[in-house]
């Protein structure tokens, strides 16, 4: 290789490293305005839209010495800009206030709930990728087949369905009817005091410590609610996977690969699916972040204890604090996700364009 | 009407070279009626919403029952017969009725929904995409971090703010819900801006203002309408999960998805009090997401042969 040569492939090398830099410096204050626009909505919720903050973090039943105090720890006499600051401050401390109806301050509450929401909208996610992405190859290559109108009308439905109506009719027939599923917890009463979680995750941790009975129990519990999420996301994943196959079908490498004479379930599969699966992995991604939201209303039906029901019981009870804690806990989880996927996206496709 | 006058018609509306402009519109609407009903699918979703409009419009009339009023001594959580098709509920209450009546507040949901969020999005968008530089930047990045934002969540904590009632969760909704709008404005915008007929007005001494207002934002109607349809469904979705949560409209309103909270206590033994409603927001739903489909693949340039 001739020096020039050299120095022209060092010279793509850094502008290449030029790019990816540059490219992961947008993703910053991407990132940061992001997570500063979530704070602001939440301050703006929190402590310009009620009369009387004070008020909407403690309750009406408060003493006078309590309200006085806390009106002077939130900076309430400040302008309204220190006011920010100090709230972004304490947000990024952790520090999201008490809950009135806990006791306990808002991030170990959440602390304690998160596991919860995490191992449902897993397992709903793993369903309904696993079933999704199948269905959605079958149907682009059997494009106006019967498979395809099932295809079809499944994610209708699925986009179109009030996700709660499905849970309780679903209670209905398989816990009230067929009695195959337990009754809307986490855990029947009897494992409740006896079962010790180490990960928080219930499935994983009786596992671990191989009390199958308890992993039974919990299978019980957890699987209708992770069945009704991963229908939500098999409805999207399924029309999105058909749509980046045809996609894929139609290009010309699968005309050469069959011209090879490859086998249809190798140029499928293999070729054409494996293209497919960068915008896939987002598609995955994204579907994993709408699930965390919609377990708000999965986990008010099934009675299960995450952020969804901790959040809807502090909304009965109008405990601010816990409700903004949360809609920040899910919004962070919610933004990162959707970030990393693009990241990932621009990062691993080398097709798209660094810079 | 005999088959030539038809025939005679279409060769007016499909002419190569419309006489008036009143012909070239009426031309492009049939072309894209005909696309449009060749799709069974979608016929089926515009008769859902018309049976919609149609219901909430004449719901006096349909609806043998009071939507509020019960006979609680009577006629408390009967199952379904000739008399209550769809039963009654704990307040002995007509289901049905109740639902024939819901028909209006899920039309004032979606309705004033779209009437506040497609003109800020639209209002946004174009801005954004016209003024560009930094206008756009600062604009686009605001919209962004409201789009990265969990919408249901966030509509709750408006709500939990404001107040229950179903004014604020059309408010929630909206503030939500604007960002996509404005993204799609702005796509539309960037195509258009440099376009030569944009030159010509500007030469002519238009006001920005008023290139923006009469001659980009029009151009961004059609694309609105689709995604504006395409979202009914999510935005009937989001205030019957308002709704069931106790959230959106106050009881004694025949709201649907508070219909289904109320049925919730009885599910195990009275299961009709809400499979009924939840039925109504299903059809719907999928009235919506049936027309939205048609509607874009009937209008959409990119899909179609324009």
């Amino acid at each position: 290789m001739s020096v020039a040569e050299n120095q022209a492939a060092a010279g793509r090398g850094s502008t290449r490293t030029v790019a990816i830099l540059s490219s992961l410096g947008r993703f910053l204050v991407v990132a940061v305005t992001t997570y500063l626009g979530l704070l602001a909505v939440t301050f703006f919720i929190g402590r310009v839209i009620p009369i009387d903050p004070v008020l909407a973090v403690l309750g009406d039943r408060a003493p006078t010495a309590v309200v006085e105090r806390t009106r002077r720890e939130m900076g309430l006499d400040l302008p309204w800009i220190e006011q920010f600051y100090l709230y972004v401050k304490a947000a990024l401390r952790g520090d999201f206030g008490t809950s009135v109806l806990t006791t306990n301050p808002v991030m170990s509450d959440i602390r304690r709930v998160f596991p919860a929401t995490i191992e449902l909208a897993t397992l709903g996610t793993i369903i309904g990728a696993v079933i999704g992405v199948p269905l959605g190859v079958l149907a682009a290559v059997k494009r106006g087949s019967l498979i395809d109108q099932i295809a079809r009308v499944v994610g209708l439905i699925g986009y179109s369905v009030p996700i709660f109506w499905l849970g309780l009719l679903g209670l209905v027939l398989f816990y009230a009817k067929l009695q195959w599923i337990a009754f809307p917890a986490r855990l029947d009463v009897v494992y409740e005091y006896t079962f010790t979680p180490i990960t928080g995750f219930y499935l994983l941790d009786a596992a671990i410590q191989g009390q199958w009975d308890v992993f039974h129990d919990a299978w019980r519990h957890i699987v209708l609610p992770a069945a009704l999420l991963g229908y939500l996301s098999l409805a999207y994943i399924s029309r999105m996977t058909r749509s980046f196959m045809l996609n894929e079908l139609a290009q010309e490498y699968i005309v050469a690969a069959r011209a090879k004479g490859l086998s249809e379930t190798r140029v499928i599969w293999g070729h054409a699916l494996r293209n497919a699966a960068v915008p896939m992995v987002t598609v995955i991604a994204l579907s994993y972040a709408n699930l965390l939201e919609g377990s708000v209303l999965t986990e008010t039906v099934f009675s299960w204890p995450g952020i969804g029901l901790y959040i809807t019981n502090s909304l009965q009870n109008a405990d601010m604090n816990a409700v903004l804690g949360g809609t920040i806990a899910i919004g962070s989880v919610f933004i990162a996700i959707n970030l990393l996927s693009d990241l990932l996206y621009r990062l691993l496709d080398p097709r798209t364009k660094i810079g | 009407m005999s088959a030539e006058t038809i025939q005679s018609r279409r060769e007016w509306l499909l002419s190569d070279q419309p006489a008036s402009r009143l012909q070239a519109r009426l031309g492009r609407a049939y072309v894209s009626w005909r696309r449009f009903s060749a799709n069974r699918l979608a016929l089926v979703g515009m008769l859902i919403i018309i049976a919609l409009l149609v219901v909430a419009a004449f719901a006096d009339v349909l609806a043998p029952y009071s939507p509020t009023v019960g006979d609680l001594k009577n006629a408390r959580l009967l199952a379904p017969s000739a008399a209550h098709w769809f039963g009654t509920d704990d307040l002995g209450r007509d289901i049905y009725s109740r639902i024939v009546y819901g028909a209006r507040w899920t039309l004032y949901v979606v309705i004033l929904v779209a009437i506040i969020a497609a003109p800020i999005g639209l209002l946004v968008g174009t801005v954004a995409g016209y003024a560009g530089g930094w206008t756009d930047t600062i604009l686009m990045r605001v919209t962004d971090i409201f789009l990265a934002f969990p919408k249901l969540v966030l509509a709750l904590a408006f709500v939990a703010a404001l107040g229950p009632g179903i004014e604020n969760a059309v408010l929630a909704i909206a503030i939500t819900s604007w960002p996509p709008y404005a993204r799609i404005a702005r796509a539309e915008t960037l195509t258009v801006r440099n376009s030569d007929y944009i030159k010509a007005v500007q030469l002519m001494g238009a006001s920005p203002v008023r290139i923006v207002l009469r001659h980009i934002m029009p151009l961004c109607i059609s694309s609105l309408i689709i995604r504006v349809t395409l979202d009914m469904a999510g935005i009937i979705l989001t205030a019957a999960g308002l709704g069931f949560l106790g959230l959106g409209a106050q009881p004694p309103l025949p709201e649907w998805g508070a219909m289904i909270a109320s049925g919730r206590r009885f599910i195990l033994d009275q299961w009709w009090v809400a499979a009924a409603p939840g039925a109504a927001i299903l059809i719907v739903s999928l009235g919506f997401n049936l027309l939205g489909d048609g509607l874009r693949d009937a209008l959409d340039p990119r899909s179609g042969d324009q």
